[in-house]
């Protein structure tokens, strides 16, 4: 699957100009209020016309306005997953859920019924009113939804930004299992770099109608000043790791990676199983000699590959650890008085790891 | 009691007045809910005139009205000639006649009722269904009409009621023929201009006001009925 956006738009004071391209799981459109996310999924699901430009999926175009293409919403087979949910209040969970259904092409049918009240736990509501159903609640029977629609394209805005912390933390497992296991690729809108950080295979980080950067998570996760505003101190890099045992002695879960053995909090996964961690640039702390005598298990060897200045004094040190990219931010100061240099050895010390189950 | 009684005349008077009302509220239903949607959801050219014509009938004399449709739909009258020669249907000094001034007359009140309830479907659920693959016609149909069941079913007793009791553009129009125009309000009037009439005019006025109130609660209750299926189970 592959997205191609070049939009054009003005709405009063507000430009919009931006394009992107791209073929990732989960797309997360990121930025702001006010910075257009939303305007541009409006376009592609067809809910606004932009002024000028051009989307695509798959080379499939559903807006040109050089030759006065304009797919009209129903015709576009693109889902569409609602801050506010908008459930049919007449209609059961169960006739909301297969609403879709019957507009799609036998053939074309991939949004299974049953797998998908299964994937988003959704079975004791069926028969239930929207009404009756909690935020959490609503929010996936909408996913649902609009998955058994079987779209092409899957868009989210902002889907849990109305819910409180504990029943984002019950949505978030969903979507993950949505972008892994479901043959749907996601366009995800949101201003939370937590949420991004966890789902994004790639992001599009916008700047008050502009792109200010685009590429796969990793990449842009780990150059937090392109990160705009407050939240810059909240990037830092995303990893994979396979469990290798649990360690009876400390009683703590092993991981491997190419940078090596992390020691994680005990858990329950089988050799083998695959997770992937986020560590945050302000976690990391860098020593150029081996550290000894400190708290945490987790330092690894590496060699600096760019020193990059960030707001507002600081230095964010990208690291090859074996083949694994870590960032760490620290002060200018600190990275003066160790005068760090690009190709120098130094040791990586994580103090905390977000794990995040997948 | 014996008073209460009802002659063969007065009854033929309530139930044609029910047969009559029950045409005139049946057949204009589709157009009053297409141009109600039409008002509530669609911008075109000369909506304000729509809208004006629609209204008229709540302001003009009832009079004014009847004649316009004794010159439109008389036998001689362009439209009246082409129902005629079309589909064969005859409206002047005809019940058919008295079911279409009832139902012109009723319309303003029932597009206004239904136009309300329309315009009280939240758009953001017609684009959701519309994202899901409906197209708008469908969308009309299973999402637009069932949430504005309440104030369509409002409107439409409404408009039975203002057709049953429909008076000065009937009898403009297709006069006050026993058996075949004169319906309860027609009678109630020529009760009054004859010697003797009053207990006859009390029976039927006493008919005219239990339709009515009967009326009035079958809209309560239905539409409670609806709009507790709406947030149920």
């Amino acid at each position: 699957m592959s997205l191609d956006v070049a939009l054009r738009h003005q709405m009063g004071d507000f430009a919009l100009d931006i394009a992107f391209r791209s073929a990732g799981r989960l797309t997360a459109l990121f930025g702001p209020s006010g910075s257009g996310k939303t305007s541009i999924v409006n376009m592609i699901g067809g809910l606004m016309r932009p002024r000028e430009g051009r989307i695509a999926t798959d080379g499939r175009v559903l807006v040109d306005t050089q030759n006065g293409t304009f797919l009209r919403p129903h015709k576009r087979r693109i889902g569409y997953v609602f801050q506010d949910a908008r459930l049919f209040p007449h209609l059961t969970v169960r006739q909301n859920l297969v609403y879709g259904r019957r507009f799609v092409p036998r053939a074309q049918r991939y949004g299974d019924f049953s797998e998908t009240v299964e994937l988003l736990g959704i079975g004791h509501l069926l028969e239930r009113k929207p009404a009756k159903l909690s935020g959490g609640e609503r929010q996936r029977v909408a996913i649902g939804r609009a998955l058994i629609a079987s779209p092409r394209l899957i868009l989210m805005d902002e889907p849990l930004a109305s819910l409180d912390d504990a029943r984002k933390a019950e949505i978030l497992p969903f979507i993950e299992r949505l972008r892994d296991e479901a043959r749907v690729p996601v366009v995800y809108v949101s201003h939370s770099v937590a949420e991004v950080a966890r789902l994004a295979s790639d992001i599009v980080v916008l700047d008050r109608g502009r792109v200010s950067a685009a590429g796969p998570a990793r990449e842009i996760l780990a150059g937090l000043d392109l990160l705009p505003g407050a939240e810059g101190d909240e990037g830092g890099s995303r990893l994979r790791l396979e469990f290798d045992r649990l360690d009876a002695r400390s009683g703590l879960s092993l991981f491997r990676s190419a940078a090596g053995i992390w020691h994680l909090p005990p858990s329950a996964h089988r050799p083998g199983d695959q997770v992937s961690i986020f560590v945050r640039a302000s976690d990391i702390l860098l020593a150029t000699q081996p550290p000894e005598g400190i708290s945490t298990l987790n330092v690894f060897p590496g060699r600096i590959v760019a020193l990059r200045p960030a707001r507002p004094h600081d230095l964010l040190v990208d690291l090859d650890c074996n083949g694994d990219l870590l960032t760490a931010r620290i002060t200018r100061h600190s990275g003066a008085r160790m005068a760090l240099a690009s190709g120098a050895s130094v040791h990586a010390i994580v103090k905390t790891v977000r794990l995040k189950e997948s | 009691m014996e008073w209460l009684s009802l002659s063969d005349d007065e009854w033929t008077a309530v139930r044609l007045s029910i047969w009559v009302a029950s045409w005139a509220t049946v057949a204009s239903l589709p157009f009053g809910i297409l141009v109600a949607h039409a008002l509530a959801r669609w911008s075109f050219p000369g909506k304000a005139l729509l809208n004006g014509i629609v209204h008229l009938p709540l302001i003009l004399p009832p009079v004014v009205t009847g004649y316009l449709l004794l010159l439109a739909f008389g036998r001689r009258g362009p439209l009246g000639q082409f129902f005629e020669t079309v589909f064969g249907l005859v409206f002047s000094f005809r019940w058919t006649g008295a079911a279409l001034a009832g139902a012109i007359m009723a319309f303003p009140l029932m597009v206004r009722a239904i136009r309300l309830s329309i315009e009280a479907v939240d758009p953001k659920l017609e684009q959701a269904a519309g994202t899901l693959g409906a197209h708008p016609a469908v969308v009309f149909a299973t999402v637009t009409l069932p949430l504005a069941l309440p104030g369509i079913i409002a409107g439409t007793i409404l408009a039975f009621a203002k057709a049953m009791g429909e008076f000065g553009a009937t009898i403009t129009f297709v006069s006050n023929i026993p058996g075949e125009t004169q319906t309860l309000p027609s009678a109630i009037y020529t009760f009054t201009q004859v010697p003797g009439g009053g207990a006859g005019a009390m029976r039927l006025t006493l008919i005219a006001i239990a339709v009515a109130m009967a009326a009035l609660i079958a809209s309560e209750v239905l539409a409670r009925r609806v709009s507790r299926r709406m947030e149920g189970a």
